[in-house]
């Protein structure tokens, strides 16, 4: 009987370090699968060669290229400054409306939060489309045929893509929190102001800092609405805003990836890399804030 | 007590909510100075909307709140010299325990005397110095026994901490009025009990009035000075603890408060009131004339066992549980259990007889505005028995909302819980105008004799009392005579149901 049941447990012992190799081996593959092109991409951003696969000498000649490159380092100014604005704007607008929704009637909440799940469902060319559409509707028919398209429906293209991701993200945030924070404020003598930014925006504040940073991700790589809303202004000046999505396009249109671009884009993941490590250690800090100048005041 | 002012004054105050349900009627409450008063009714009874029409967060429908004379009744929660501890604590967790506290005295301005350039004196709202804040945390701090955790951070608390937190933080802005709201209903057992010493204590200490909300009964008569007792709504009695123990006005309240044992009875003379099959000695009282319907309530306490045939109505004791300093049996009169205290061992199944001092006989009127069985079950195809016979009844109004699945469990719609309500022990009410009598005796789901018939004005009330001692009264526009025998009939809509535990109770894992 003992026999046995120790020949059993064997057994599942065996299969159980069985499953959690194979299941290691997979999580490796895949992890292997998805950052093998950025390694190669890292690696050949260090040599001068046109095109991949031939190398010609460890350089940073690259980084220097792409630093002198006047169009690319306008299109990187433009892409991070319509980044920051749209985003902050954005987050302000979706936050609004997700505390605007929440403390609205059930009829209405309900009837917000579909409208709002429409753009996040919608394939982004008929947004854009729809988009330009409207401006043109209104170059022609309320402006009298003067331009249109600048900075400005750019950045009203990028808000439309991102407002519904804040409000997403910051709802949850919202649901979860105590009902009687809000009601603690006012009762400890605030007012409806003052409770908001007292009780509910500090309690909402995780989801508000994920819906900008989302916000920032979605604006940075978008290439379709960009394309189709995009008028004059910023650092381009009187001609078309270029983006790095719009810039690499014109490129690849004409010839190959100019070489300096994998020297940005491994500054890109760098930077990135740098965020969401930052972003994880701010999670993770046991460290309690020190409180200064209280006792003994 | 009495020549104290009153501080809060409730008159006549309403509250519709939106859906057209009334949850607070005609509300009339003064509360006295440092006075510790309490709401106690169950769920659902309008008590939380009564402390949250004190602290601002709802408007009365009708009425005024005054404070201090003065109609608080429309003012903003912030505007208002009250402070709340809510049920779940509500601190704020980006803050610690020291900003918790100063939450309110950051914010408060006061007025200060200054004197400009020109010499002219002026008020100016000024807030409070770091130094005055300081002062006043660390002092509720140690009001709450709180002290040296100040720098701690709320979620590294435990429960009893939080309330602690929760208190300190309200009694800190020196409220006119403390509002509670269940504040130890998250606390264990052992926390609860501690805390209602502790609270009682504060509460002498510090000297402010405290409108304290629950649905404890023990916790009302351990720390109130006064109780008030509130259904669907409606005050049912305001009294001391000890006289709404011992002198309950209706049979809700005597069923609320205490363990009790309630009975329909019938006056058979001024002095002598029949119930569970005997007649009984009781006091005379003013009101009360032959034949009235009443409710009987006698504590368990007041009941003597005697040798059979030594009491007033001779039993069996049903069940024993050993109490410590006493027994608990349960005696079966008949088909009526009695519930009584005994410091003497008695075996199960010995035959017993009660009796019982008259003058612990507390006679009630009877509320005619309604049939209600408090000793009602359901049954297993959730039909609702009431006596011996079960009525088609309409379980899913015991939770708003849900429904019945195809196995016959109440489904909760939001969380999809599911409930089985077989033997659940439900208050059963019947509104005296849904009764429908009939001379087809096939035709209702029981029958009985009519022992009264009584004229009132437009209608006849009469009353009908079934095979098992269940007394249905009715009103009909129909004539019948003492001793007709007919049938009762009640349609599955009219009967209300309450459950006598919490639907939690019920639950199927």
């Amino acid at each position: 009987m003992t026999q046995n049941l120790t020949q059993n447990e064997r057994k599942i012992r065996k299969n159980a370090i069985l499953r959690k190799t194979i299941g290691q081996c997979v999580i490796w593959l895949v992890l292997i699968a998805m950052y093998i092109p950025i390694m190669v991409l890292i690696a050949y951003s260090f040599t001068r060669a046109a095109n991949i696969g031939t190398w010609t000498g460890f350089t940073f000649l690259l980084y220097a290229d792409l630093f002198n490159d006047a169009e690319i380092m306008v299109a990187l100014g433009n892409t991070v400054l319509i980044a920051l604005i749209s985003s902050a704007l954005s987050t302000v607008l979706g936050t609004c409306g997700a505390i605007g929704a929440f403390y609205s009637k059930r009829r209405s909440r309900e009837v917000l939060e579909s409208v709002n799940q429409i753009p996040v469902v919608n394939a982004e060319i008929v947004i854009a489309l729809s988009l330009t559409v409207m401006f043109v509707f209104f170059q022609s028919y309320i402006l009298g045929g003067s331009n249109v398209f600048s900075f400005w429906t750019l950045l009203i293209g990028h808000m439309v893509l991102q407002v519904p991701f804040v409000y997403l993200s910051v709802k949850p945030k919202l649901q979860q929190m105590d009902p009687a924070l809000y009601e603690a404020a006012l009762d400890l003598g605030c007012n409806q102001t003052q409770a908001l930014w007292k009780a509910t925006i500090p309690e909402i504040m995780p989801g508000v800092a994920s819906g900008f940073l989302l916000s920032i991700t979605l604006s940075l790589d978008d290439f379709i609405v960009t394309a189709f809303t995009r008028g004059a202004g910023l650092l381009s000046g009187d001609k078309s805003i270029e983006t790095l999505s719009t810039l690499v396009q014109a490129k690849i249109k004409k010839g190959p990836i100019p070489p300096e671009m994998r020297a940005l884009t491994t500054l890109i993941f760098l930077t990135v890399l740098a965020v969401a490590i930052l972003v994880t250690i701010y999670r993770n800090r046991t460290v309690k804030k020190t409180r200064k100048g209280r006792k003994g005041a | 007590m009495d020549e104290k002012t009153t501080i809060i004054s409730l008159s006549h105050v309403c509250k519709v909510f939106e859906d057209g349900v009334t949850v607070v009627d005609d509300f009339n409450l003064d509360v006295k100075e440092g006075e510790f008063i309490t709401i106690l009714g169950p769920s659902g009874c309008g008590k939380t909307t009564t402390l949250r029409m004190i602290a601002g967060f709802e408007l009365p429908s009708s009425g005024q709140i005054l404070l201090n004379g003065e109609d608080i009744s429309l003012l903003p929660p912030y505007k208002r010299p009250v402070n709340t501890v809510f049920q779940h604590y509500a601190l704020f967790p980006h803050l610690d325990v020291y900003d918790n506290v100063a939450f309110g005295l950051k914010l408060k301005r006061i007025p200060v005397e200054v004197t400009d350039r020109k010499g002219n004196k002026k008020i100016k709202m000024k807030r409070l110095s770091a130094k005055v804040i300081d002062e006043k945390v660390l002092r509720a701090l140690q009001v709450v026994d709180l002290d040296e955790m100040e720098d701690r951070d709320v979620s590294t608390l435990s429960g009893g901490q939080q309330q602690r937190v929760a208190i300190a933080r309200a009694i800190v802005n020196e409220p006119k009025v403390l509002l509670l709201d269940e504040p130890l209903s998250a606390l264990d057992h052992k926390m609860r009990k501690d805390m209602q010493v502790e609270l009682k204590e504060m509460h002498q200490k510090l000297g402010i009035t405290f409108f304290y909300v629950t649905h404890d009964q023990e916790e009302a008569l351990t720390m109130s000075d006064r109780i008030v007792v509130m259904k669907r709504g409606v005050i049912q009695q305001v009294g001391t603890p000890e006289n709404i123990y011992n002198e309950p006005i209706n049979a809700f309240v005597a069923d609320f408060i205490g363990e009790s044992n309630i009975y329909n009875g019938t006056m058979t003379a001024p002095n002598r009131v029949r119930f569970i099959g005997s007649v009984w000695k009781c006091p005379v009282e003013e009101g009360f004339t032959t034949n009235d319907i009443v409710d009987i309530v006698i504590r368990p306490e007041d009941v003597e066992l005697r040798a059979k045939g030594e009491g007033i109505a001779d039993g069996v004791i049903a069940s024993k549980i050993f109490k410590g300093v006493h027994y608990e049996y349960i005696v079966k009169v008949g088909k009526n259990e009695v519930l009584c205290r005994d410091t003497r061992n008695h075996e199960v199944g010995k035959e017993v007889a009660i009796a019982v001092d008259p003058e612990n006989i507390q006679l009630m009127h009877k509320e005619l505005t309604v049939n209600e069985y408090g000793d009602a079950i359901i049954d297993n195809a959730n039909r609702v028995i009431i006596g011996e016979d079960p009525f088609e009844c309409d379980v899913t109004q015991l939770l708003k909302g849900s429904t019945l699945d195809e196995e016959g469990y109440l489904v909760d719609p939001n969380s999809k819980k599911r409930y089985d309500l077989k033997n659940a022990a439900v208050v059963a009410e019947v509104g005296l105008d849904k009764i429908a009598l009939s001379d087809d005796l096939g035709s209702g789901q029981t029958q009985g004799t009519i022992i009264s018939a009584v004229w009132i004005g437009d209608h006849w009330q009469y009353i009908v009392r079934t095979d098992d001692d269940e007394d249905f009264v009715v009103n009909s526009p129909y004539t019948w005579n003492e001793n007709d025998l007919v049938s009762v009939s009640i349609a599955k809509e009219d009967i209300v149901l309450r459950l006598k535990k919490g639907i939690e109770d019920y639950a199927v894992d």
